[in-house]
């Protein structure tokens, strides 16, 4: 073959060089295309599987850890949720309503293919500044694509997290996260199992939208790229309904052995995959596909990302029922092939046998790099950047003002408002606080969700990032009172051929490693999204982690509003002189400079224990997370929640900017009523953790003074107008 | 073969926000001249039939019953030959 | 009582729906499915919310057309009780049963959250026991609840007391700030003449569970069971 044909789809010399060894022929042109889309970064984790495995994956509660769909984890009763999150970067930053609609469709479908019900999405997304219209334009696509599907699938889109900085202006992130409900004893594995048993295709027909969607994934994006508009796919979330609904029937009846997905690299990856996994082959006839377009080829039809369909490994003799329940719900059910004991995907094609290979070729042999690793020379600069001689603000109050405005601490209402959170009445807190609530009907328990994530900090010291990642993620659900179960993560860098990036890839994982075992939050599952860069320039590194936790007792579950008078105002932790990398620094004095705040875990899971401890016990009327934007930031999020003022006295010997506005770690504001103050201070000095009382519920201010003199007196009603009215008023142009 | 080709409009007096949040852009991106935008839907039906008199009654009736609701929509629609 | 959900593709209320009249209101429920033809047995029937067949086209356009609508019509024409929420109401106009029709939200984009509603009238089996111009707090969750009749319907709407629910502010003015989605007269939910077909945007089944935020819903839905077993004990 013309190697021109092989590196357009993506392989190179040498992935050509060992196809041709593995078969001891040279591929076809069909059998090049498989091995191009299964060898894509997005299939393969060619570049990041040996990185990887330093994930903790283990737990006595994880019940599934990567390698399947989706990552499952016990919550007790029988009970597993079943969660995983993926990005679709690429599709997104062409045409950002299908790009992320169809982000939204594929990771519900890897929850139900597991067998669970899906009862949450939670989305992220990273856009440039909305002073600039193409990134208001991809905001509003995106947000109109998520909502678009996940309303009309009835999911309630229940958290969410957006950052906006000038790194992402060519290569918007949208990750999509979904979780699902499931019993122990329904949870189903990818497998083509059982030798005979029929293939079934389920679903939409197979159109010519979105061949080679992997390949893409795993490339740059370039100018030429967005005038091409390139295949993305179109979604049906109507199908995609009555598709998750046969399914879920079909599984209860216990007609399948497994099922997998249509996505990325469509009926190629769902077939090799299931077989390899269960160690055996098997063989399709292209003939029997449904199609939507005539002419296909049988290099289309095994590589079209057509979304909304289903492959499904039949029992003995279930064929006619699955076929049947599929006809209730106005879906198409077809044999396309069966299952074989020699371990070959063989596709044939009008009585021809187009493509013959190992399926253990596709997916285990897919060439694995130890990409050369070298920390990039701008970090020494960043971090030495001298923040000594920044000028103070002159008023404090102004500062504030300026902060809470700003798109990344500001209301998302003007997003979440377009999302249906409330669907399937189980949403006891939906966005807007530190994570989402669920109660689980039947029980007196509740789910927490939450995803986060801080490219900011990453691009700073991606191993400091990476954990304070999952710490902040595992802190804003201690914060409602969940403990911390298990973590997915979307790992979205640049090029990984580019030593700079793959050692920021590294260090992240090694991060996130690190405060994934202290926190005892294993990671079950994710997805590695490389390549996100416009014109040869990276986007920070971005690691994202959705995180589940579980609450024993969903009537505990804590706000983070101050809403009663007279509550007492408890700060635990310390505050540190750490502007490195904050809000802070990037709005007031237009720096991205300095080290990220410091982490020590131990102090970090201790504050998470006090929390999830003193919550538990009904002494804490609201608890949130001192994240982006300091204690400053906090207290006006709390105020504003809560619909009442506050009034804060601070003692510090810290300059007054550093105080307010420092984002240091391991910190997490209470208010409690005056009767339990006593006891959760003693509880704080029990484990060792500082805890302070700054202050007092009530009025209709947000007062602070430091060292007796008053910093800023801000009215409820401006601060609450100017946090809720940023983004909108952007977003009008 | 014919084919149906019909367009779906809301009437007048129905506000028809869409329309009106493209009108307003159209003007702030400078086009002065535009008096106003009304959406539409359009929609191409194959029809299996040549005979013109039985198609146009048949396409009537499924602007009446489905495709256009009365209250606030009306239709129109052209039938050519088609291949 | 027994209540019936009716199920079409694309439905994803029904659930809701049915979780509140089960387990909240401890109702006796079926769900029925779109391809049935019989709904005798059943005292009243819910069309819950969601994206009847995508809702392409229009909202509850290709839904009215399921096999089951002819017997929800005759069952509504008879005096049975029919209750539309959301989807349902858009399904309910589509199929003539409620005079009126749904536009696109004013705002062009999808909306959710919680809205004050003013009961404007309690002579009906849906609100009984509100008070007369009471605030209720229910959410919504859609994106074509912009309801529209010419300005003759919407006199005679009126005129015989058919506007059950109206989106007001917290203290019950009725705003153009308080009106979500740009409705006529800031309808969020009419009834028919006769007093037996109620479609409403807001989500009553969505708050019957203080958990959740509030249970205004189960008010209303209780009105539902109060008239019936009412109706019954008199012989009606």
């Amino acid at each position: 073959m013309e190697p021109k044909v092989y590196r357009q789809m993506g392989l190179t010399d040498y992935e050509y060089g060992r196809i041709k060894e593995i078969l001891g022929r040279e591929p076809n042109y069909v059998e090049t295309g498989m091995f191009a889309v299964m060898w894509s970064e997005h299939c393969g984790y060619k570049n990041s599987r040996p990185v990887l495995k330093l994930f903790p994956t283990e737990a006595p509660w994880v019940l599934q850890g990567p390698g399947e769909n989706a990552g499952v984890v016990d919550i007790g009763d029988g009970q597993a949720v079943v969660f995983k999150i993926e990005s679709h970067n690429h599709p997104s930053a062409i045409e950002p309503f299908q790009g992320a609609a169809t982000g939204v469709g594929g990771i519900v479908r890897d929850i139900f293919t597991m067998g669970a019900r899906p009862i949450a999405v939670l989305n992220s997304l990273r856009l440039g500044p909305l002073e600039n219209p193409r990134n208001r334009y991809l905001m509003a696509g995106a947000v109109g694509g998520i909502s678009f599907y996940s309303n009309c699938l009835g999911l309630p889109t229940v958290a969410g997290e957006v950052y906006f900085e000038p790194t992402y202006s060519g290569n918007p992130l949208v990750n999509a996260m979904a979780v699902g409900l499931i019993e122990h004893k329904d949870i189903l594995r990818a497998k083509a199992s059982g030798i005979g048993n029929d293939v079934m295709y389920i679903g939409a027909r197979t159109g010519r939208d979105g061949i080679h969607g992997a390949t893409f994934a795993s490339e740059e994006l370039s100018m030429t790229m967005e005038a091409q508009q390139p295949a993305v796919p179109v979604g049906d979330p109507f199908r995609e309904k009555l598709l998750l609904e046969a399914c879920l029937e079909i599984i209860k009846e216990d007609l399948i052995i497994g099922m997998q997905d249509m996505g990325a690299a469509g009926l190629t990856s769902s077939s090799c995959e299931m077989a390899a996994r269960a160690v055996t082959g098997m063989e399709l006839n292209l003939d029997l596909v449904p199609r939507r377009e005539e002419g296909m080829t049988p290099y289309e039809i095994m590589l079209s990302e057509s979304q909304e369909r289903m492959l499904l490994v039949a029992k003995e003799g279930a064929r006619e029922r699955i076929e049947a329940i599929c006809r209730r719900w106005g879906l198409e059910a077809v044999v396309i092939g069966r299952v074989t004991s020699d371990g070959i995907m063989r596709i044939k094609e009008k009585g021809r046998v187009v493509a013959a290979v190992p399926a253990k070729a596709l997916t285990d042999q897919c060439p694995v790099y130890e990409r050369e690793r070298r920390r990039p020379s701008y970090l020494d600069r960043v971090q030495n950047t001298d923040l000594s001689s920044l000028p103070e603000p002159e008023d404090y109050g102004a500062a504030l003002l300026k902060l809470i405005a700003t798109p990344n601490l500001a209301s998302k209402e003007w997003i979440y408002r377009q999302c249906d959170y409330m669907a399937r009445t189980d949403t006891v807190a939906g966005p807007g606080g530190d994570a989402a609530v669920l109660r689980i009907k039947g029980t007196g328990k509740g789910l927490a969700l939450t995803v986060d994530g801080n490219g900011r900090y990453c691009y700073l010291d991606p191993e400091r990032g990476g954990a304070i990642a999952v710490a902040e993620a595992a802190r804003n659900l201690s914060c409602v009172g969940a403990r911390p179960l298990a973590i997915t993560n979307c790992l979205n860098f640049g090029n990984p051929e580019k030593p700079e990036v793959a050692w920021q890839f590294y260090q992240a994982v090694v991060g996130m490693s690190r405060a994934c075992e202290a926190l005892q939050t294993p990671v079950t599952g994710g997805n590695v999204s490389f390549y996100n860069e416009t014109e040869g320039e990276a986007i920070y590194p971005t690691p994202i982690v959705g995180m589940v936790g579980l609450l024993a007792d969903i009537k505990h579950a804590c706000g983070s509003g101050f809403s009663r008078e007279n509550d007492e105002i408890i700060l635990l932790g310390e505050t540190h002189a750490e502007i490195g990398g904050s809000e802070y620094l990037a709005v007031i004095h237009s720096l991205v400079a300095g080290e990220p705040p410091q982490l020590d875990l131990e102090r970090e899971k201790a504050v998470q224990e006090l929390v999830r401890e003193a919550i538990a016990a009904g002494l804490v009327r609201a608890a949130h997370d001192c994240a982006e934007g300091g204690l400053a930031i906090a207290l006006a999020e709390s105020v504003i929640n809560g619909g009442l003022g506050a009034r804060i006295e601070l003692e510090s010997s810290l300059r007054p900017d550093y105080l307010l506005f420092s984002e240091s770690q391991s910190r997490v504001l209470l208010a409690v009523a005056p009767a339990c103050r006593d006891r959760v201070l003693a509880l704080a000095r029990q484990k060792g953790i500082p805890a302070t009382v700054i202050g007092l519920c009530g009025g209709s201010a947000l007062e602070v003074s430091l060292n007796g003199r008053v910093l800023f007196n801000l009215s409820l009603g401006e601060l609450e107008q100017t946090w809720r009215e940023s983004i909108p008023a952007l977003m009008a142009g | 073969m014919l084919l149906a080709k019909i367009y779906v409009t809301f009437k007048e007096g129905v506000p028809d926000p869409q329309g009106e949040t493209m009108g307003q852009s159209l003007l702030a991106m400078g086009y002065q001249g535009v008096l106003s935008v009304r959406t539409g839907k359009y929609l191409e039906i194959k029809l299996a039939t040549a005979d013109k008199d039985a198609a146009s009654r048949e396409v009537e009736e499924m602007c009446r019953r489905l495709l256009a609701n009365s209250v606030i929509e009306q239709y129109r629609y052209t039938l050519e030959e088609c291949c | 009582m027994k209540f019936g959900v009716i199920v079409f593709p694309g439905s994803n209320g029904e659930q809701d729906v049915y979780h509140a009249l089960d387990e909240v209101l401890r109702q006796p429920v079926d769900y029925l499915w779109h391809g049935d033809t019989d709904v005798s047995g059943y005292d009243c029937l819910v069309l819950p919310g969601g994206f009847s067949y995508g809702n392409y086209l229009r909202a509850g356009a290709i839904a009215r057309f399921a096999p089951i609508m002819s017997a929800v019509i005759d069952f509504a024409r008879a005096g049975g009780l029919v209750l539309g929420i959301c989807n349902g109401f858009q399904i309910l106009l589509e199929a003539g049963l409620l005079p009126g029709a749904m536009l696109r939200n004013d705002c062009l984009q999808f909306r959710c959250q919680w809205t004050h509603l003013r009961v404007e009238n309690t002579a009906t089996p849906f609100s009984n026991r509100f008070r007369q111009g009471q605030v209720i707090r229910v959410p919504i969750a859609h994106g074509e609840g912009n309801y529209y009749v010419d300005a003759a319907t919407l006199a005679e709407l009126e005129a015989n007391r058919q506007v059950v629910f109206r989106y007001c502010d917290p203290s019950g003015k009725v705003t153009t700030a308080a009106n979500p989605n740009g409705s006529v007269a800031n309808i969020a939910g009419i009834i028919n003449r006769e007093g037996n077909i109620l479609g409403m945007m807001p989500r009553p089944e969505r708050c019957v569970e203080e958990l959740l935020g509030g249970s205004d819903g189960r008010e209303m839905l209780a009105s539902v069971v109060d008239w019936w077993q009412r109706g019954n004990s008199n012989g009606a």
